[in-house]
């Protein structure tokens, strides 16, 4: 019997659950042995005690965090839409800002980073700059070519049918783009969450990149790891509500996935 | 009303009246199908054609001459084919017609009215179905009425009582990719009715489909064409599809990209009797014989 199967759910949740497990016993042993020592590399349960004793303090600097992505993201996102529409609607305007948007993502984000501090003070005004100028890249790029992706007999259809231009963007082009838009989001949260800690790291008063400056300073790599897990999980977090938002968003979807199934 | 429709697809002397057609037509629309859509000018009786295209010459880029001279004539009520070899110039003439493009000379009547390089007064489908993904069944058939200023609902409305005549019935609420290829075309089909023009232009509509679903769709549409009273134009390179569908046949030969324009090389009536098998009597072989010589 050589049926090739799916795996089944609960082995794709099981083997990768399986694995992390295996190689958390790894790093517990190779410190408890001595192998490493302890003041340089935490036990995974040292790490674990760190994040329940932080936990309230993490907590604070957590929402300060995700307030800047989340600002930063939104006003990334509503500036890549209106790019991409200009983009989509001017080849002018196309050619002058296709190679710029190229240019501008070959800049390193922990470059600019101490600039916009110097230019922008210790607030949280420089961190949503930064989120903005690495989000807004990778929405307009993806919706740009999502926009493209639009079968030209389909507007040519639509012609036929006395489309307005607007008529033509509504209907065709932007149903078109939500597949690729969607993976542009679900990158652009990931820079989002990383983007604001790095601005946070190089200056500020709050946020999870201050909070690991000072456990660093005070070599509680501890605390330091359970920053990193909760910056993990707050980038996950993001990219499931991406998910859900785009489930939400494209029904027809669901439809395309259970005939696939069958 | 069904009945009276297929009746008038198989007249026996193949040329099928064209002013019978549409008058049959009329009173069908009139008692069955008062939903549908805006109003059709019907020529049928004046004898002037649904649709001409007058010494049309086509280029695709202004200067190399892809078509030339071509003259085209389809009757209200008739159903025509013109057929060529890929790329002599098909799809460049169905552009013309449905107005995306302006022809270097010739004109496009309808109904006499002059209508070159005027889109949205045909109605036209194409092999793909182009049925947008993020849309219902419903929705989509309904895009040109909610394009032409419809609300969704009423426009809905409109479309739901049509379902059951084109073959849809219990589709309207689901996605283009949950229906098979011969459902999507119908749904397509549905979707030009609804553009309100009464002529209309298909480039190689069922060619995609799989044969045996090829030949039900074909008959159905012929029908369907009949029963509604349009008149349509069918480009194809397939001469089955030409000649089990054509009342006649413009067969269009030329080598444009060799320099050599494409023509109208002659024109075949197909004698379309009453048969099961339309596509096994001798009129359909000699049709075929015709129109394959004329290809060259």
């Amino acid at each position: 019997m050589a049926v090739r199967t799916e795996p089944t759910r609960a082995r794709r949740i099981l083997t990768p659950l399986v694995t992390i497990l295996a190689l958390l016993a790894i790093w517990q042993a190779v410190v408890s042995v001595g192998l490493v020592p302890n003041f340089l590399l935490p036990t995974p349960v040292q790490v674990v005690q760190a994040l329940v004793e932080d936990a309230a303090l993490l907590a604070s600097h957590c929402v300060a965090t995700l307030a800047e992505a989340a600002a930063g993201l939104a006003v990334g996102v509503a500036l890549g839409f209106v790019f991409a529409v200009l983009m989509d609607r001017f080849e002018g305007f196309y050619l002058a800002f296709e190679p710029l948007m190229t240019i501008s993502q070959t800049i390193p984000t922990v470059a600019i980073a101490p600039l916009l501090v110097l230019w922008l003070g210790y607030g949280a005004l420089p961190k949503i700059v930064l989120v903005i100028i690495s989000t807004f890249f990778p929405i307009t790029v993806s919706l740009a070519s999502g926009f493209r992706s639009v079968d030209p007999d389909v507007v040519d259809l639509m012609r036929t049918m006395n489309a307005s231009r607007w008529q033509i963007f509504w209907y065709a082009k932007l149903p078109a783009a939500t597949e690729q838009f969607f993976s542009g989001l679900k990158i652009s949260a990931t820079y989002a969450i990383v983007g604001a800690v790095i601005a946070e790291w190089l200056g500020g008063n709050e946020g999870l990149g201050v909070y690991m400056t000072r456990v660093r300073k005070s070599f509680s790599y501890d605390r330091m790891f359970a920053a990193i897990i909760v910056i993990s999980a707050l980038s996950l977090a993001l990219m499931k509500l991406v998910e859900l938002a785009q489930c939400a968003c494209m029904p027809w979807k669901r439809a395309e996935r259970n005939n696939n199934d069958r | 009303m069904a009945g009276a429709g297929e009746k008038n697809v198989q007249v026996a002397d193949g040329t099928r009246s064209p002013a019978a057609s549409s008058a049959d037509a009329r009173s069908v629309r009139g008692e069955d199908c008062p939903s549908a859509g805006a109003s059709r000018p019907v020529g049928g009786g004046t004898g002037i054609p649904a649709l001409e295209a007058r010494d049309l010459t086509l280029s695709w880029d202004g200067e190399h001459v892809v078509v030339q001279g071509v003259d085209v004539t389809v009757e209200p009520g008739e159903v025509c084919c013109l057929v060529g070899r890929s790329g002599c110039g098909k799809t460049t003439i169905l552009h013309a017609l449905a107005g995306l493009t302006m022809p270097m000379s010739g004109r496009v009547l309808l109904h006499g009215e002059d209508v070159t390089g005027r889109p949205g007064r045909v109605s036209y489908m194409l092999q793909k179905d182009l049925l947008l993904p993020s849309h219902r069944i419903i929705d989509n058939v309904c895009l040109p009425l909610v394009l032409a200023g419809m609300k969704k609902a009423e426009a809905r409305e409109k479309a739901a009582p049509l379902f059951e005549r084109f073959g849809l019935a219990g589709c309207e609420l689901k996605w283009p990719s949950e229906l098979s290829g011969g459902m999507r075309q119908r749904a397509a089909f549905l979707r030009t009715y609804l553009m309100g023009a009464d002529v209309t232009l298909l480039d190689e509509p069922f060619s995609a489909l799989d044969a045996l679903t090829r030949v039900d769709v074909r008959r159905w549409f012929v029908d369907v064409v009949a029963e509604l009273g349009l008149s349509a134009l069918v480009i194809t390179h397939d001469v089955d599809e030409a000649v089990s569908m054509a009342s006649r046949i413009y067969v269009l030969a030329g080598a444009p990209a060799a320099g050599e324009p494409s023509h109208v090389a002659g024109i075949v009536p197909v004698n379309r009797v009453a048969s099961e098998s339309f596509e096994l009597t001798d009129e359909y072989l000699a049709a075929k014989r015709r129109v394959m010589a004329l290809l060259g």
